[in-house]
């Protein structure tokens, strides 16, 4: 199955099954990229599991998102799953506002999304629902921000113990 | 086999306390640190163990100490300053990761890389392999009492990097090859110590088997320790060798090739139980594939037009000195590492779930899980 043709059938079975929670479908670069509502993530993760025709059950990667100026919709997921008997590999992304940074959690499909959740709290503060064990993983504890939002600068400006001159930050 | 077995009669043994002291309703584990810099953890890796005598009943893994932001950093550089920090991830093989990062930025710009710059690639890569399966399975020998294999082997890594020295100037932290092909052609005194080194390799190989792969004490060390079932693999997203040895025959090379590996000829090894010893046995055979894999391109690379070794792409190709500090300025909006090693550490606790302390730490060095990706 070609990549096109691959996009126009998990588009007809997640039309069919989810109706109007397939909010877009799309082939960016050589990958088909669904947007869904945030609500039927995982629903939609177990139903692409289930499928006997796909049958995506290897989770790549999961990645958090994050654009400020896409009001109301700021913060988002990628999930990026693959079909490895089929050898298909689609992305599927959510998005939601930074005020309300929840999304179900995949977790009861793959376990190997507990760390991958984790990760993506602690660096963009998204709240994953029905999550075991959401706590940071490699920041500390006490940080208190999310560091890879994009407000936020890749040095913290209050320091003065490092010097410009000599390593040209 | 012969440590699940142990463990058992010892947990039979077990049961009978157990129950007895079921009576009075108590039982006294102790919690045990293992690092977060203990030696024989090979790297910094922090677990809570609790212990029942030398039994892990429960583990809790911390990770973080040598986190370094690459993500962030990388989303405030430009392209070609990021491969520095992919040498950092998994520092046994810098070259492999440099390869990842061109081939990402090929896919987003679209650039077609000459067939010949294609296959110096794989001869790069697959030596990397070698150099990084020749540790983590001398490594396992290390903790399994055998010292002798780690101590040879390293003159055989040493001869890797002699080759990497001559291709790119440095040996660990590679920063090797470039957007569109490598930075220089292979010079003649490569293809020199590459010969040799092709040459020798087989019966070094050989020697480092001879001290393991038959070797009463290893076998029983390895054998039925720190298993993983292919289905639990699989869950937990795991790819390479470790998955292969749990019985799943993916490898990224023949399901979805890059850099022409469609046009080798080499076996997939897989094993069967996903146990210490499967680990180490798919390991020391894609070594041998390795071996085999450089053979062909060596041969391929000679049938390909001499000097070639990078894309016509000016605009991203060595570009003149006052244009890169000035007009190469984009930057990359998202930038996310898929790190290998944080998969498989994520399934370290339940591995090691019920086994000796001991072999904890020898399922964590088959693994191959290596601080500085896992960090990131």
């Amino acid at each position: 199955m070609d990549k096109e043709t691959l996009l126009k059938t998990v588009e007809e079975k997640l039309k069919a099954q989810f109706g109007d929670g397939l909010l877009s479908s799309e082939l960016l670069v050589d990958y088909p990229v669904f947007t869904l509502k945030r609500d039927i993530i995982c629903d939609v993760v177990k139903f692409l599991y289930n499928d006997e025709e796909l049958s995506f059950q290897f989770l790549t990667t999961l990645a958090g998102l994050h654009y400020p100026d896409n009001k109301g919709q700021e913060l988002g997921v990628m999930y990026q799953i693959h079909s490895l008997t089929k050898n298909y590999r689609i992305r599927l992304k959510v998005f939601f506002s930074i005020s309300d940074p929840n999304v179900p959690s995949i977790t009861p499909v793959f376990k190997g999304a507990n760390w991958m959740e984790r990760q993506e709290f602690d660096f963009f503060g998204i709240v994953f629902k029905g999550h075991p064990n959401l706590k940071r993983i490699l920041n500390l504890d006490d940080l208190g921000y999310h560091p890879m939002r994009k407000e936020f600068p890749l040095e913290d400006g209050t320091r003065e113990d490092k010097d410009d001159k000599m390593f040209g930050r | 086999m012969a440590s699940t077995n142990k463990i058992d009669k010892i947990k039979k043994g077990n049961t009978s306390v157990t129950n007895a002291e079921a009576k009075v309703e108590e039982k006294e584990y102790s919690t045990l640190n293992l690092g977060p810099t203990h030696p024989a953890t090979h790297g910094i890796f922090q677990n809570i163990l609790k212990m029942d005598g030398e039994i892990i009943v429960e583990a809790e893994s911390t990770v973080g100490y040598i986190h370094r932001a690459f993500e962030k950093i990388a989303e405030h550089r430009n392209y070609y300053q990021i491969t520095t920090l992919t040498d950092r991830l998994n520092y046994c093989s810098s070259p492999i990761n440099n390869m990842g990062w061109h081939m990402a930025v090929e896919k987003l710009f679209n650039i077609e890389v000459p067939k010949r710059a294609q296959y110096l690639r794989v001869i790069i890569m697959e030596l990397s392999r070698i150099a990084d399966h020749l540790i983590c399975n001398s490594v396992i020998g290390v903790d399994t009492g055998a010292l002798t294999v780690y101590f040879y082997i390293f003159s055989l890594r040493e001869r890797i990097y002699e080759i990497f020295e001559e291709i790119c100037g440095a040996r660990l932290t590679t920063n090797i090859g470039r957007v569109g092909g490598i930075e220089r052609d292979f010079s003649p005194k490569v293809w020199a110590i590459l010969d040799v080194f092709m040459k020798e390799l087989p019966a070094a190989l050989k020697e480092f088997e001879n001290l393991l792969v038959r070797n009463r004490i290893f076998m029983d060390r390895t054998i039925g320790c720190g298993p993983i079932t292919a289905e639990k693999a699989l869950q937990y997203s795991f790819t390479g060798p470790n998955l292969r040895a749990a019985g799943v025959d993916y490898d990224v090379r023949v399901m979805n090739p890059y850099s022409s590996y469609e046009e080798f000829d080499f076996i997939v090894p897989v094993g069967t139980n996903g146990d210490t010893y499967d680990r180490f046995m798919v390991r020391e055979e894609e070594m041998w594939q390795s071996l085999s894999i450089i053979q062909q391109a060596i041969a391929k690379v000679k049938k390909e037009p001499a000097g070639i070794f990078h894309a016509d792409v000016p605009d991203f190709f060595l570009p003149p000195k006052e244009d890169v500090y000035n007009n190469m300025e984009a930057l990359i909006y998202h930038f996310k590492i898929v790190m290998g090693e944080i998969i498989y550490y994520q399934a370290y606790t339940e591995m090691i779930k019920g086994a000796f302390l001991s072999d904890a730490i020898l399922t964590m060095s088959s693994m191959n899980v290596i601080a500085g990706e896992l960090d990131a």
